[in-house]
């Protein structure tokens, strides 16, 4: 191995010096000196468009948190009364600066109000996924023999469904359970939707921690040969999360874009939530778009979709740049 | 000493690296003859590695390598892509430190063998399979045509490192470079795997670099000793003059660290070798050394004649070698 | 291996079996029967109404849902002849499946071939020099049309090829009314969404085989190979492209899986008459006869891809033993 910050193993034994004695007078300026977290702060920021997508997200963030201040409108205000002159599909002007609706709505201040909203979906079913593929996962591995088995079968059927039609059909026939819908909400609430989305997009991070739960539960083994005692769960789940921590951080980033995108796509086929009428996402704004395009009021296309690709880029490449952050191998430069 | 077959002039090689450059080695001579073998040993991060890997061109694109290495004659330093395949492999041939990742684990053993016959002989696939099977007998693998089919990961650890071997000496190259061939290894195994060298050395005449950790491997099997540090030979001497008068205060700790009959506790050299981004001025052992004075500070040491050696210690003269030496292997 | 595959073959029936019934029942909770009987067919009697719950065995209940699924399922693997007929007009449910399928497999086939062969020839070519202009390029434009939501780019290709420039047909596989096989027409119509769904493909391929190939070339056996005195490109495909294929060709097989039911966007903007608009169609109707052939259809690919994935995976790396 040529890693600049390997340790000597044990057969280095002869040679190992004592970290303690005699430092080097360049030492301070040893890179092994930082902590791990540091290693990996520089590491994410050196990933520039993750940088400069951290920036935009930042801004962005602040905007939609502080909308009632940074929207110009309300979110069912009318840029002006129509008694005042026309107030539907204008063109982007000083009035309203990404146009109006159909029903005279500020564009740029629904959007604000639609990432908003997006952002919520986005955040909350991507948290609920990962506690819900984290816990699966780890209780597999950590208990193992037919219940593992019966949790990767369980996963498996789940992942028999292409995500699409699984949502579309899931949400048709628990729509109509009424129990859930107690629980949940209404199928074309936001809830809704949301457990939807955690429904199905737990799997790839139950495999994930699987995964590192029984790689772990092995190196624990092979210690406990060495050592005393057995390995047990506990020290399993204490080491579980610093260990995992990181490619969990990035699947979770990325089913915060997935579950925006996915709310989009199903409102694009009215498949999506109406978040009534004191509320909007972006999916219903794409979902206006299509009649916007026929009509050829461009605005209505360009800033809502657009507003998407944007969420959908930075937010992918914030994915790329703790990818980058978790990876060590990255400051040997093989 | 015969004319050298292989041999390094002011071998230089550094990484580029986000956190800057690392010079990894800093002006190497280091000559090789035909038939002997030549250890090198030196911490970890002493350059030992990247040497040998660098004048083969092994290295990932972001190093740099100046100077001169050349074998019988042909320079390697900048040498175009044909010069260099037809010196890798047929020339000089490498074993790994860990045989089961130096091994693609998904071709056949005998094809990886066969492989190397092939890149540099006019053989026909059978011709190939047939002379590696033959290899793999001469390196001691029981059932060889058997074990030639199998896959890297059905072999045990020292059965790959003989593999490894097989497949370095299949083309009968002039030098053979083992790099840490035993570290990865059970000690048992260390050990048939030293003797499998120092069988193809005589029976073959090959002259090897030994590349190692291990003091006791360099006793065992070295005619000459080169001690690296920080990128440089500190000390370069004949086995036996090395372990019984070392000159390098480096050398010296080196020994000093090895497990002796009589002692309990070893005496590792304090302090850790210095931030290769950042190689200090003068010599770089300086910090850690019981010796070290202002004059050491000021510029990088070269090698000179002491006694029986080659050291690049500037205080040689003053420091009262005998009692550092005394030290037996 | 064998005794792997073979157990895996064994349990796969019953796999399907659970999976379609539960399917079965979301099916029949998510679409009431009469509801969406009388919605299809406004002015048909109480009687038809019956017959069609009771020719489709659409029993309420739980012991209903059980005892419908059994005879739907025996209807269904007597073949096509047997199964339930439309929920309007009473057609024939395989004819325009299979119609479908193929518009499908068309589409699919096409922008996967070209998808896989730039994908994985782009990202060879820039794992070769990682941080090369071309490497730059191609990751960053890989990540850029990747992230774009396949609705966003369809519809944007649409309205600028289509409708305003006119160059391609915007939606459809022939113009209206059009009858028999036509190559050159159906090449003109298939350009603009093979070019959405090819985009997708390549910017995934292309990044997963870049990553899989640096990662291996990394590795110490890269280095042995060339040690060896090998040329650049038998190290590059002997030793790189080889390992790095791997776990790709299981992602491509788990991809090809779920094909038949995935390309529902784009065939829904370019109202492609595949597997995609079928579905849309059904659903919107709550047609259970149509939907139920289509689920079973997909599931059965999905699931069957999958264990082909396992199997190569253990087929294309030896350290990897399945029983
Ligand atoms: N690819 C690389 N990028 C940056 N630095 C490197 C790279 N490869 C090696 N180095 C650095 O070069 C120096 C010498 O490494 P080398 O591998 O030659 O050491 P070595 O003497 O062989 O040690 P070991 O006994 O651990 O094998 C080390 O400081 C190492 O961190
Ligand atoms: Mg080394």
């Amino acid at each position: 191995m040529t890693d600049a910050n390997s340790t000597p193993n044990a057969r280095d034994a002869s040679l190992v010096v004592d970290t303690e004695l005699g430092v080097d007078d360049v030492e301070a300026l040893n890179v092994a000196t930082l902590t791990p977290l540091q290693m990996a702060w520089r590491r994410y920021w050196r990933h520039k468009a993750a940088a400069v997508s951290t920036v935009i997200m930042a801004f962005l963030l602040i905007v939609v948190l502080f909308a009632p201040l940074t929207a110009r409108y309300g979110i069912n205000e009318q840029v002006l009364k129509i008694e005042e002159g026309n107030n539907i599909f204008l063109s982007p002007r000083k009035l309203a600066w990404f146009g109006t609706d159909d029903i005279g709505h500020d564009m740029y201040s629904r959007l604000i109000w639609g990432i908003r909203t997006s952002l919520f979906i986005g955040v909350v079913s991507a948290i609920l996924s990962v506690v819900i593929g984290t816990a699966a996962g780890a209780l597999a591995g950590l208990y193992g023999g037919w219940f593992d088995d019966l949790m990767m079968r369980v996963t498996d059927i789940f992942l028999a469904f292409p995500f699409f039609v699984a949502v579309v059909v899931a949400r048709a026939a628990l729509g109509n359970i009424k129990w859930i819908t107690d629980i949940v909400g209404e199928i074309s609430s936001i809830k809704f939707i949301i457990f939807l989305f955690a429904l199905f997009g737990w799997m790839g991070v139950a495999r994930l921690v699987r995964g590192q739960v029984l790689a772990l539960k092995e190196r624990e083994f092979i210690e406990a040969a060495r050592a005393v005692g057995a390995g047990n769960p506990r020290i399993i789940v204490t080491h579980l999360l610093p260990n995992s921590i990181g490619p969990i951080l990035v699947a979770l980033t990325l089913s915060v874009i997935g579950a925006i995108v996915a709310e989009s796509t199903l409102a694009f086929f009215g498949l999506g939530p109406q978040p009534g009428a004191d509320s909007t996402s972006l999916g219903k704004l794409v979902e206006l778009s299509r009649e916007g395009a026929k009509q050829g009021n461009w605005w209505l296309v360009v800033f809502p979709c657009g507003a998407l690709v944007l969420l959908a880029i930075c937010i992918n490449f914030i994915g790329d740049g703790l990818r980058d952050a978790v990876d060590a191998k990255l400051d040997s430069v093989k | 000493m015969t004319a050298s077959l292989l041999s390094l002039r002011n071998l230089v090689v550094s990484f580029k690296t986000p956190n800057g450059t690392v010079q990894a080695v800093r002006g190497v001579d280091i000559d090789v003859a035909p038939g002997e073998m030549v250890g090198v040993v030196g911490e970890s991060g002493s350059g030992k590695s990247v040497t040998f890997l660098g004048i083969l061109g092994l290295l990932p694109h972001t190093a740099r390598i100046s100077g001169s290495a050349t074998v019988e004659g042909v320079e390697l330093v900048g040498a175009s892509n044909k010069v260099m395949r037809g010196v890798r492999g047929k020339k000089i041939a490498m074993i790994f430190q860990d045989p089961l990742s130096s091994l693609n684990p998904v071709y056949r053993v005998g094809d990886q063998v066969a492989e190397m016959i092939r890149a540099h002989q006019e053989v026909s696939r059978s011709e190939a399979s047939a002379r590696a099977v033959e290899l793999l007998d001469i390196v001691g693998i029981p059932q060889p045509k058997v074990r030639a089919r199998q896959y890297p990961h059905e072999f045990s650890g020292g059965m790959r490192q003989r593999v490894m071997i097989a497949m370095a000496i299949a083309n009968d190259p002039e030098v053979l470079i083992a790099d840490e061939p035993t570290t990865a290894l059970d000690v048992t195994v260390q050990a048939q795997i030293l003797e499998v060298i120092q069988r193809i050395q005589r029976d073959m005449k090959k002259a090897i670099v030994m590349i190692t950790h291990d003091l006791g491997v360099i006793a065992r099997v070295a005619d000459r000793v080169q001690v690296m540090y920080a990128g440089r030979v500190v000390e370069r001497a004949n086995v036996n003059d090395l372990f019984a008068t070392p000159t390098h205060p480096y050398t010296v700790g080196l020994l000093h660290s090895l497990p002796r009959a009589g002692q309990d506790r070893l005496e590792p050299i304090p302090g850790r070798p210095p931030n290769m981004l950042q190689p200090p001025a003068g010599c770089a052992f300086r910090a850690r050394c019981p010796h070290a004075a202002a004059v050491c500070a000021t510029s990088l040491p070269e090698l000179q004649p002491y006694a029986h050696s080659m050291t690049a210690c500037v205080r040689i003269k003053e420091i009262d070698v005998a009692a550092m030496s005394g030290v037996t292997a | 291996m064998l005794r792997f595959i073979v157990r895996r073959l064994l349990w796969l029936p019953l796999t399907i079996l659970l999976v379609t019934f539960i399917v079965y029942c979301a099916v029949r909770t998510g679409w009431h029967p009469e509801q969406t009987y009388k919605r299809a067919n406004p002015r048909a009697s109480q009687a038809k109404v019956a017959e069609y719950l009771k020719v489709n065995g659409l029993y309420k209940g739980f012991t209903g849902f059980v005892r419908g699924y059994f005879e739907w399922f025996w209807r269904f693997i007597q073949g096509p002849d047997h199964w339930p007929r439309s929920i309007k007009g009473r057609s024939l449910v395989y004819p325009p499946l299979r119609y479908a399928i193929f518009n499908t497999l068309r589409l699919a086939g096409i922008s996967s071939l070209l998808g896989w062969g730039l994908g994985l020839s782009i990202g060879t070519i820039a794992a070769r020099k990682p941080g090369s202009w071309f490497d730059s390029i191609a990751n960053t434009g890989a990540f850029f049309l990747g992230a774009i939501p396949p609705f966003v780019s369809g519809v944007a290709l649409q309205l600028i090829f289509a409708v305003e420039l006119g160059w391609f047909p915007v939606a459809g596989i022939y113009p209206p009314g059009h009858q028999g096989f036509d190559l050159g027409l159906m090449a003109k119509h298939l350009v603009l969404p093979v070019t959405v769904v090819t985009i997708q493909v390549v910017s995934a391929y292309s990044r997963y085989m870049r990553a899989s190939l640096l990662e291996v070339r990394s590795s110490d056996f890269v280095r042995t190979a060339r040690a060896k005195g090998l040329s650049e490109r038998a190290v590059l495909f002997r030793h790189g492209v080889r390992n790095a294929l791997i776990p790709i060709v299981t992602v491509l097989a788990i991809d090809i899986g779920g094909l038949l039911g995935g390309l529902i966007i784009t065939e829904a903007i370019f109202n492609y008459p595949g597997m995609g608009v079928y579905f849309i169609k059904a659903i919107t109707n709550g047609d259970i006869p149509q939907l139920m052939p289509y689920l079973v259809i997909t599931i059965i690919s999905v699931l069957i891809f999958n264990l082909i994935a396992d199997v190569s995976y253990a087929y294309l790396d030896p350290r990897i033993r399945l029983d």
